[in-house]
C-alpha cells in the first residue's frame, strides 16, 4: 500500500503538452505571485502579534469585563467579546500562540525521528525497513484524533504531552517520504563512488543522501504543520486539549457554538483566523513544494 | 492472486497483533493503578472505597503479569467480550454494537457524497487543465483543505439549520422509525465529512485522469470522432481511478476522526461521540474497546481494498 502524501499532489506530469490537455507550466506559477504574498505577509503580522503579545497594547485574555457580555466588534474590543466577557481578539492571539508553538515543534519532532527511521529504513532494507514500515502501519491504523485523544486521555492533557502525541501523529507520513526519497538516491553513482572509497555507511547518510534528500522533506513541513494545527484545533473543541484557562482557538469555537443563533463573531471570529492560517501554510507549503518537486512515482 | 491474498493475510496477522497490543498497552500510560483510576481515586468526586478497588483490581486480574493480562484480554476480545462499564453495567460490546450503526450509516453516505462531487470536479479540471476552471477547482480544493472539518461542520450548522432552517441541527431518528427523518438528520454531517474529503479524491483523480489523457488510445479515440465526454467518461476514467480508490481507503482513517467530530456537533450517536462521552466520563474499558474495534476496521477494511486494487490492476501483484 502506498501513501500518496495527500495534501501534496504537484500538478501534472512534466511531459511535452498535447493537443487534448494543454499544461500551461505550474498552475500556481503564471500570473502575479499573490497566491505567494498574500500568504506570507498573513503568517508575518500573525507571528509578529503573536510574539510580542505581552508588549503590544493587547487585553488580558482572560479577564473578564461584564458590563460588556458578548459585546459586538468595537473600537474597545476590536473583535467583541465572548460569553464571559473576555476580549476575543486578546483570546485568539493568545489561542494562535498554542496553535503555532504545538504546530511548530511537532512536525519538527516528527520530521526529526521520521527522517532518521526513513533514511535508515531506505538505506539498509531487509528486516529493518520490513519492521519500520509495519511500524508505520501500526500507528496509521488509529485515525490520528482518536490516537492522539486517547493518549491525552491516559496520559494527562498537558502541552507536553500534546506536543509528544502529535509529534507521534506526523512520524509515519515523514518516514515514508524520507524512506522513498533515500530508495532513489541510494543506487546512485555518487553512493557507489563514496561507497567503493571506503566510505561507512554513517558517513553515506550523512553527506551523501541526507544533503539531497533534506530539502524536499523540509518543503513538507508546512503541510505537516497546517495539519499538526488543525488536529490541535480539533482536540481543543472535544475539550481534551490543553485545559482552560489557556485560550485555545479550538476551545473559544466550542464556546461560542451554543450561542451562535445570536452570537455568531464569537464562534467564527477564532474560526476564521483559524483558516486563514491553515490556509496560508498550505499555499506557502504547496509552492515550496513545488520548487522542490519530489517524484511523485518514487511515493 | 490466491498468493498475493495470501501474502497480504500474514502481513495482517502482525499488524492486528500491535494494533490490538498497542490498544491494551495504553491503559497502562494511566499513572498509577488502572483499579485506582476505575474507581475514581484521584478525581474530584473521590469517595473512594478501597474494597472496590480491590475487587475491580480482582475482576480484571491485575496481579498476574502484564503479557498473561494481554493474551487473556485478547483471547476474550475475539469472541466479542471487551469488559463491562463499572459505572452503568453496561456491556462494552453491546454498547458499541448499538453505536456502530449510525457511524457506518455516517461514513458510507459521507462517502458516496465526496466521491459524488469528486468525479465531476476531477473530470472537470483534468480536461481544463491549466485553464480557469481548472483553476477554479484548485482554488477551491485548497479553500476545503484548510478548513478542519469542525469549522466546515458548524458553518453547514450555521447556514442550513440556523439561517435556513432546511436541516435539523441535532436530534437522530432511527432508519426504522422514519426513513426520510433519518436521511435528514444525516445530511448535514454527511455532507460535513464528504467536503473535507472530496478536494483529496478531487485533486488524485485530476492528477491521474491528466496521465491518461495523453496516452495514444485517447488521441485514437479522437481522431475516431468519438465526443469529449464519451472519451472522459467511457474511456479515460475507468483507468484513472486506481489511486482514487487506494486513497479512499486510507483517507477512512481520516474520515473516522473526522466522525468523531462531526458527530459531537450534529449529537448523533455514533461512535465518534460515545467515544468522547467516555473519555469525559472517564470509562476506561469503554474507551479502550471503541480504539481497538476503530484500529482492526481500518486495518482489515485497507486490506479489503489492497485485495479489491490487486483484482484490478494485476501490475501490483508482482
Amino acid at each position: 500500500m502506498t501513501l500518496v502524501p495527500v495534501k501534496a499532489t504537484s500538478p501534472g506530469p512534466a511531459r511535452p503538452p498535447e493537443p487534448f490537455v494543454s499544461m500551461k507550466g505550474k498552475v500556481s506559477g503564471n500570473g502575479s505571485n499573490l497566491m505567494l504574498w498574500l500568504p506570507l505577509f498573513w503568517m508575518g503580522i500573525l507571528l509578529f502579534t503573536v510574539i510580542f503579545a505581552d508588549v503590544l497594547p493587547i487585553r488580558n485574555p482572560t479577564e473578564s469585563d461584564f458590563t460588556a457580555l458578548k459585546a459586538r466588534p468595537s473600537v474597545e474590543f476590536l473583535l467583541g467579546t465572548d460569553v464571559l466577557g473576555r476580549d476575543i481578539f486578546a483570546r485568539i492571539i493568545h489561542g494562535a500562540r498554542v496553535s503555532l508553538l504545538v504546530g511548530f515543534l511537532a512536525p519538527v519532532f516528527g520530521m526529526l525521528i521520521g527522517l532518521s527511521l526513513g533514511i535508515m529504513a531506505g538505506y539498509y532494507r531487509g528486516r529493518f525497513e520490513s519492521f519500520i514500515v509495519g511500524m508505520m502501519d501500526v500507528i496509521l491504523a488509529f485515525p490520528n484524533i482518536v490516537l492522539a485523544m486517547c493518549i491525552l486521555f491516559f496520559a494527562g492533557a498537558s502541552m507536553v504531552n500534546l506536543i509528544i502525541v502529535l509529534s507521534i501523529t506526523s512520524i509515519p507520513a515523514n518516514t515514508r517520504i524520507a524512506r522513498a526519497s533515500t530508495l532513489v538516491y541510494a543506487e546512485r553513482e555518487f553512493v557507489l563512488a563514496a561507497r567503493s572509497q571506503g566510505a561507512s555507511d554513517m558517513r553515506i547518510l550523512w553527506n551523501e543522501i541526507l544533503p539531497n534528500i533534506i530539502m524536499p522533506q523540509l518543503a513538507y513541513i508546512l503541510s505537516f504543520m497546517s495539519i499538526v494545527i488543525m488536529i490541535e484545533g480539533s482536540l481543543a473543541f472535544l475539550g481534551v486539549g490543553i485545559p482552560p484557562p489557556t485560550p485555545t482557538l479550538g476551545s473559544m469555537i466550542a464556546q461560542g457554538f451554543p450561542d451562535i443563533n445570536t452570537d455568531p463573531h464569537i464562534t467564527f471570529m477564532p474560526a476564521l483566523f483559524l483558516f486563514l492560517t491553515v490556509l496560508s501554510l498550505n499555499l506557502i507549503g504547496d509552492y515550496l513544494r513545488n520548487i522542490f518537486t519530489v517524484r511523485q512515482s518514487a511515493l | 492472486m490466491s498468493s498475493y491474498i495470501r501474502r497480504k493475510l500474514l502481513h495482517l496477522i502482525p499488524i492486528t497483533f500491535a494494533v490490538t497490543a498497542l490498544s491494551f498497552f495504553f491503559i497502562d500510560l494511566l499513572p498509577g493503578d488502572v483499579a485506582d483510576a476505575i474507581a475514581g481515586v484521584g478525581t474530584d468526586n473521590s469517595m473512594v472505597d478501597e474494597k472496590a478497588v480491590q475487587a475491580i483490581r480482582e475482576d480484571l486480574g491485575l496481579d498476574r503479569p502484564i503479557i498473561v493480562r494481554y493474551f487473556s484480554w485478547l483471547a476474550n476480545a475475539f469472541q466479542g467480550e471487551l469488559g463491562r462499564s463499572y459505572q452503568t453495567g453496561q456491556l462494552v460490546a453491546d454498547a458499541i454494537g448499538l453505536r456502530l450503526p449510525v457511524t457506518l450509516q455516517l461514513l458510507v453516505m459521507a462517502q458516496v457524497l465526496a466521491v459524488l462531487f469528486a468525479i465531476p470536479a476531477g473530470i472537470l479540471a483534468a480536461y481544463r487543465a491549466g485553464k480557469v476552471t481548472d483553476k477554479c477547482v484548485t482554488t477551491l480544493t485548497f479553500a476545503f483543505l484548510a478548513a478542519p472539518s469542525f469549522i466546515i461542520a458548524i458553518v453547514l450548522a450555521f447556514l442550513f439549520a440556523v439561517l435556513l432552517n432546511w436541516f435539523p441541527a441535532t436530534g437522530y431518528v432511527p432508519f426504522s422509525d422514519d426513513p426520510i427523518d433519518n436521511l435528514r438528520s444525516f445530511t448535514l454531517p454527511a455532507l460535513a465529512l464528504a467536503l473535507i474529503e472530496w478536494p483529496i479524491l478531487s485533486r488524485v483523480l485530476r492528477n491521474d485522469l491528466i496521465e491518461t489523457l495523453q496516452e495514444d488510445y485517447i488521441s485514437l479515440a479522437k481522431a475516431k470522432g468519438l465526443s469529449n465526454a464519451y472519451i472522459l467518461l467511457r474511456h479515460a476514467l475507468r483507468p484513472s481511478s486506481f489511486t482514487l480508490i487506494t486513497i479512499v481507503g486510507i483517507q477512512l482513517g481520516n474520515l473516522i476522526s473526522g466522525a468523531v467530530i462531526v458527530e459531537n456537533i450534529f449529537a448523533l450517536p455514533g461512535l465518534g461521540s460515545l467515544l468522547v462521552n467516555s473519555i469525559h466520563s472517564r470509562e476506561i474499558l469503554m474507551v479502550q474497546g471503541i480504539i481497538v474495534v476503530m484500529a482492526v476496521a481500518y486495518v482489515t477494511i485497507n486490506l479489503a481494498v489492497d485485495i479489491f486494487y490487486g483484482a484490478l490492476d494485476p501490475r501490483i501483484r508482482q
